[in-house]
């Protein structure tokens, strides 16, 4: 019943547990390492999606959006007082509020992530990318208009719930989701839609259920990153979800190399730590940004790890021979 | 019936912005099946050359708000723009001419990027008033009050489109266009210098959103280093409306889009659609199309051969 | 005996272009079909209507009696369709036991949340779909290149394994399109050699695509000729071979005179 990966995930738990309650972090250096954390669920979950199923999806800030708005509701509206069935210890409470706030963002998120995906993913390459751009534009829209959320001015989010073990917990867990997924026998699905959707379907692969799997599932996970966001931030604005935040997290996948989990985590890192690096020239930080962008783009397109294996739908189409 | 065509005429105005902009989107793609994201930039860039030329010419110069000014603008921006696009190309996309597409998807997005932030670097983040190059009437037609700007806008959008179709469909230039948007290699073997026509058309794509940059800082005068964001997704989806690649179904998705805003935003409140929901309208169309006719009102859908 | 798959007046247009007019063909459970005809005469467009790449303009489709039209194309995959393609399609990122492997994916019976639980029927059935990948790959000798990215391949073994992927699916009907396009004499021998044992063995039916008239003729039990979109004959190889319309249609008027 104990294999490697879920010994490894157990201990990820475990460790980040221990850190949170023992070690004392520098508030600034914590901030950095929650927003890693953040960074890595968001990546990791968005590169099932572009990385493994080949899916360009151009809107995970909206789903991540979702996640936020739902868990900051229930906890701002809702209460503890729920949860007092658990007895004595007020953490505990707060806990299983806490989680019950995360998992109905996720779900929530999820939800939206079967509505976009069906319409969406019979599109292909370009106008999927489109689509899921304007999907997360019409999310970012509804919220702007939503007033009982703040609307355009923002939403204040009742309290500071996330912290190391949280944050890291759920990174575990979405690491350990989405690697088991893709390295079993049915996992190999995704590879297969990424690589060539006609064969996929001549060898009995559904490939609009996969997409559609992995889509919702990346989804759920964006949510849960949402929502342990809104519980650190503190404060929403649907700005903050735009367009932009889902370039960011999508340069985390491509600089990691698609499909390569490892590498997007690594980048992840990097890219949440490069700001700070980059903060005493402030002013220049998203010129040198665009700037690298560019530049990795014209020397190693295929990230850091990427280059062994080439994804054949990233191909540019020849004219139609055969 | 007053108010209705009043809006109409607003929303053709505000359409034929998009439609300015969302013609260079449908040329590129149409030549090199890749999506400019930096093209929504370029219509900044061309209001910002507007707003230095203009300043320049009036304080050099000591030219008044007039049509010889505006015109010198609206030409010298289109021309520096031009030139940027020419730029753009050759060091940005050129490179990538064979890799695959979502790397140079990546790599216009990090132009984008660029041009926004060293705009808000160089320019200054604060809008900037722009300058009154052509001074402005109001008319009384009909019951209808016109003002001068707008009538700027729909002619001279008109004339370029006419001289845009005059380019495409009567000249070799445009129709080596026309046969590379459907077969790069055989352009190639018939002695074509493909990359000449590509510079040609990002240069013509660049100039027709200076234009629309110039035409809308005439009636929105207050310009800063962001503008170009949503008008430029918005102009895309336009592309995407009337058929991506091609050349009046971009007009036509433009107008369409125009109208259709300007029109929630003025009677929206009669369906229960406020107004803060004008951002709304492209991307529910955008769905709506790609969900119907992903191929656009105008185009030709592809069929992969297996 | 009953026919394992049947199509009745089948007709595929694209616009004005008639690619497949009211073709009738039927097809045994243990047949060995050829289908040949001149370049453009809508054999592929066959095969893709058959497994549900494109749906018919009209006509019926029916395997095992049920029909196939509608469907899609993992659907009818799933029932027991498989096919190779002209220009070859395995899987560029994967292994050659990927390649393989994948094709099971459809036969299992434990999904995701098995996938992340990782239980002892999960781990059971994943070893069971180990071996069952190793014996096919040895059957067909690219056992010791389980692990080689499939592009590394040579072109030969690319093609075996386009095969061994689509046997994988356990089908009762295996499509071949055109597998010795690009063969050299020694390779085509073998190819005929494989195809033949593949029916033995797995005791399925193969429809052939092929412009190789040695390798038709050598193995087929019937031949149907295509041209224009029309069948213009069926039988037997020999018939076929004699027949004065076949030899116009890929030789023209001349020829027949001559003939």
């Amino acid at each position: 019943m104990l294999d490697r990966s879920k010994i490894a995930l157990i201990g990820a738990v475990i460790a980040s547990f221990l850190v949170s309650q023992f070690i004392g972090l520098d508030p600034y250096f914590s901030i950095v390492v929650i927003n890693i954390g953040i960074n890595i669920i968001l990546a990791v979950s968005l590169n099932l999606v572009n990385g493994y199923t080949g899916q360009f999806s151009l809107g995970h800030a909206g789903f991540m959006a979702v996640g936020a708005y739902v868990s900051a509701a229930i906890t701002t509206f809702g209460s503890t007082k729920w949860f007092q069935w658990f007895g004595a210890a007020n953490t505990l409470n707060t806990g299983a509020f806490f989680v019950v706030a995360l998992l109905a963002g996720g779900l929530a998120a999820a939800l939206a992530g079967l509505l976009v995906g069906v319409p969406s993913l019979r599109l292909r390459g370009d106008y999927l990318a489109i689509a899921t751009l304007g999907f997360g534009e019409i999310i970012r829209v509804i919220l702007q208009n939503t007033e009982t959320m703040g609307g355009s001015r923002g939403f204040s989010v009742s309290s500071i719930y996330t912290n190391i073990f949280w944050t890291y917990s759920l990174a575990a867990i979405t690491v350990y989701v989405v690697l088991n997924l893709v390295n079993s026998a049915y996992g190999r699905g995704f590879l297969t839609v990424r690589d060539d959707e006609i064969a996929a379907e001549a060898i009995g692969v559904n490939t609009t259920k996969y997409k559609v799997i992995a889509f919702v599932l990346a989804a759920f996970f964006a949510g849960i990153a949402g929502g342990l966001y809104a519980h650190f931030i503190g404060y929403l604005t649907p700005e903050g979800f735009s367009f932009m935040k889902s370039i960011e997290i999508i340069v985390m996948v491509i600089l990691g190399g698609m499909g390569n989990t490892a590498g997007v985590i690594v980048a992840a890192i990097l890219l949440t730590i490069l700001p700070e690096v980059l903060r005493p020239v402030q002013q220049y930080r998203m010129v040198i940004y665009s700037l690298l962008l560019i530049i990795l783009m014209l020397t190693r397109p295929q990230g850091i790890f990427g280059g062994i294996k080439r994804p054949a739908f990233l191909s540019r189409k020849k004219a139609a021979s055969a | 019936m007053n108010q209705f065509l009043q809006q109409l005429i607003n929303g053709l105005s505000l359409g034929s912005i998009y439609a300015l902009i969302a013609l260079g989107y449908t040329m590129v793609y149409g030549v090199l099946r890749f999506i400019n994201f930096a093209h929504g930039d370029v219509y900044m860039v061309g209001a910002f050359s507007g707003y230095y030329l203009g300043g320049w010419l009036m304080r050099a110069f000591g030219m008044h708000s007039s049509i010889t000014l505006g015109m010198l603008v609206l030409v010298g921006s289109m021309v520096i723009c031009a030139a940027a696009g020419l730029l753009i190309e050759r060091l940005a996309y050129r490179p990538l001419r064979n890799s695959p597409r979502l790397t140079v998807l990546i790599t216009a997005i990090g132009v984008s990027l660029f041009l926004e932030y060293s705009g808000q670097v160089f320019f200054g983040p604060d809008p900037k008033p722009f300058p009154a190059i052509i001074p402005n009437k109001e008319f009384l037609i009909a019951g209808l009050t016109i003002n001068s700007n707008q009538l700027i806008v729909l002619v001279v959008t008109a004339l370029l489109l006419v001289g845009l179709s005059f380019i495409v469909l009567k000249t070799k230039m445009g129709m080596a266009m026309r046969a590379l948007s459907f077969n790069p290699t055989a352009c190639s073997l018939m002695g074509i210098n493909n990359n000449v026509i590509i510079s040609f058309t990002f240069g013509l794509g660049s100039a027709l959103a200076a234009a629309a940059g110039i035409l809308a800082s005439l009636n929105y005068p207050v310009i800063n280093p962001l503008m170009g964001l949503l008008p430029g997704i918005k102009a895309f989806v336009a592309a995407v409306l009337g058929g991506i690649g091609n050349i009046p179904g971009a007009a036509l998705g433009g107008l369409i889009l125009g109208v259709a805003e300007t029109l929630i935003v003025g009677y929206g409140a009669k369906i229960h659609v406020p107004p803060s929901y004008r951002d709304a309208v492209a991307f529910v169309l955008l769905i709506a199309i790609l969900l119907f006719k992903p191929s656009g009102l105008l185009g030709k859908g592809q069929v992969e051969k297996v | 005996m009953d026919s394992l798959l049947k199509l009745s007046e089948c007709t595929m247009c694209f616009g004005g272009l008639t690619a497949v007019s009211k073709l009738t063909l039927e097809i045994g459970p243990r047949d060995l079909i050829g289908l040949i005809g001149p370049n453009g005469a809508g054999k592929t467009t066959i095969f893709n209507i058959i497994t549900g790449i494109y749906e018919p303009t009209s006509g019926t489709i029916r395997f095992n009696g049920q029909s196939l039209i509608g469907r899609k194309a993992s659907a009818i995959a799933a029932r027991g369709v498989a096919r190779t393609f002209q220009n070859i399609r395995l899987f560029p990122s994967l292994s050659v036991y990927d390649n393989v492997r994948a094709a099971f994916t459809m036969q299992l019976k434990h999904g995701i949340l098995h996938a992340l639980w990782r239980g002892k029927s999960f781990r059971k059935e994943e070893a069971e779909i180990n071996e069952q990948v190793y014996e096919i790959l040895e059957i067909f000798h690219l056992g010791d290149f389980r692990k080689t990215p499939c592009k590394s391949l040579s072109y030969g073994d690319q093609r075996r394994l386009e095969i061994v992927r689509a046997l994988a699916t356990k089908p009762k009907l295996l499509l071949l399109d055109e597998p010795a396009a690009g063969m050299n004499p020694r390779e085509k021998e073998e190819l005929m050699e494989l195809i033949q044992f593949v029916k033995e063995k797995f005791q399925i039916a193969v429809l052939l695509v092929e412009h190789d008239m040695k390798v038709v003729m050598g193995i087929c039990q019937r031949v149907a000729v295509l041209d224009y979109g029309i069948k213009i004959a069926e039988g037997t190889p020999a018939e076929v071979q004699a027949n004065p319309k076949v030899i116009e249609a890929y030789l023209g008027e001349e020829a027949k005179k001559i003939a």
